[in-house]
């Protein structure tokens, strides 16, 4: 290769390496508010900041939504199977909302620990398939990751 | 070998070969299109959860994949026209741009009217969002960069230096769900391992990509040509070709 050209060709490659790099390392630095929530073991270890604005992510536990008669409060658990974080709202949920599901809640922890969240947002998983895919699965004894129940 | 860099450096050639690829490419696109859209959207199973609408994941996923590799494209166009002053490149380059904009928007868009009835809002700073966003600025930036530029070899580049900078973007688009806590679920077609979308609605969406990569080529390739037109618009060539077409 013609040395003028090895030359342009070695500064594309240091552009690259060096962008990267400084890059790299800026989402490193950041890399406690590039995450969009707090997983409950966060919570747990005092990570996540009590009284200010925050989002708090995990599997809603099974059989833990308790819905008020009189009003749109529900109450519920989310967990990352390591700690769990209790939630609090008044409001609309997303349709995909349910036990077993990801969920988001964004507000803030009180001094018990409890999350009063002001918006619940549903965090679907990566898995699509048919209705009856789903059935025979479940049937199979089988979850929707291949996992025996 | 040589022969063929050589001849991919002559607008004529170009011209002329990219013309004869378009006759055939872009009915086949138009074709792969329609087809893996009517598959997907009328004859594939709603998902168990998100019923019907998910079906807007055939073009979802094809634009915001197509809009990755298009970068790559613009990048390496740029570089090639850094180091071998290669003008076909160059223009290669600016033809890129505005059609990976267009593909990061209508990821962006359908992104957001997909998030509305399944997580429950139309807009979240999660990495993901936020690192495709950046993409379209990087597009954006890109286009409006060269014609900030009165001396187009000096434009070309800017741009190249630009785009090959923001390169290091595309790897953090790509793993962000893996490496962060994000709202956005993790990939579901896999290249290692099984994929977790179900055979019979993972066809479609991969005839829908491979249709967004030949409409990107197409579109590529149209953009090519009508840059070398304005570039060449003073020689012999395209003065013959504007003469033929002005009698026939």
């Amino acid at each position: 290769m013609h040395p003028i050209r090895k030359q342009r060709l070695y500064l594309v490659l240091f552009l690259i390496l060096f962008s990267s790099v400084a890059v790299g390392l800026v989402t490193y630095a950041l890399r406690g508010n590039i995450n969009l929530f707090f997983s409950p073991a966060d919570v747990a270890a005092g990570k996540a900041p009590v009284g200010q604005a925050i989002r708090v992510g995990g599997m809603v536990v099974e059989g833990s939504v308790q819905r008020s008669d009189d009003s749109l409060a529900v109450r519920f658990v989310v967990t990352d199977y390591e700690a769990t974080v209790p939630v609090v709202y008044e409001g609309i949920l997303p349709d995909l909302f349910g036990e077993g599901q990801g969920a988001v809640a964004s507000g803030a922890l009180d001094e018990y620990g409890v999350m009063q969240a002001t918006e619940v947002l549903a965090k679907h998983d990566e898995n699509y398939m048919p209705p009856e895919v789903a059935d025979a699965l479940e049937k199979s004894g089988y979850d929707h990751k291949g996992k025996a129940q | 070998m040589w022969s063929f860099f050589h001849k991919l450096g002559s607008p004529p050639w170009l011209y002329g070969i990219s013309g004869s690829i378009l006759r055939w490419l872009l009915p086949l696109t138009l074709l792969a299109l329609v087809a893996g859209m009517v598959w997907g959207l009328l004859f594939t199973a709603p998902d168990f959860r998100q019923g019907n609408s998910y079906r807007i994941i055939y073009i979802h996923v094809p634009a915001a994949v197509v809009a990755l590799a298009g970068y790559y494209v613009m990048a390496l166009a740029g570089a090639v026209n850094l180091i071998w002053k290669m003008k076909m490149a160059d223009v290669a380059m600016k033809a890129a741009a505005p059609i990976g904009a267009a593909l990061t928007f209508i990821a962006l868009l359908t992104g957001a009217i997909w998030g509305k009835p399944t997580w429950g809002t139309w807009w979240v700073w999660d990495a993901r969002i936020t690192s495709m966003l950046i993409l379209l600025f990087l597009y954006l930036g890109v286009v409006a960069l060269y014609e900030a530029f009165d001396n187009k070899e000096a434009a070309g580049k800017a741009c190249a230096v630009l785009s090959l900078v923001g390169m290091v973007n595309i790897p953090i688009i790509y793993k962000s769900v893996d490496w962060w806590y994000s709202l956005h679920q993790p990939a579901s077609i896999k290249f290692t391992g099984e994929s977790t979308i179900d055979p019979s609605m993972l066809y479609p969406l991969l005839l829908m990509i491979t249709a967004f990569y030949a409409l990107f080529t197409c579109c590529l390739l149209m953009n090519m040509r009508a840059e070398l037109l304005r570039r060449e618009s003073r020689t012999n060539w395209v003065r013959k070709l504007a003469q033929g077409a002005g009698r026939g």
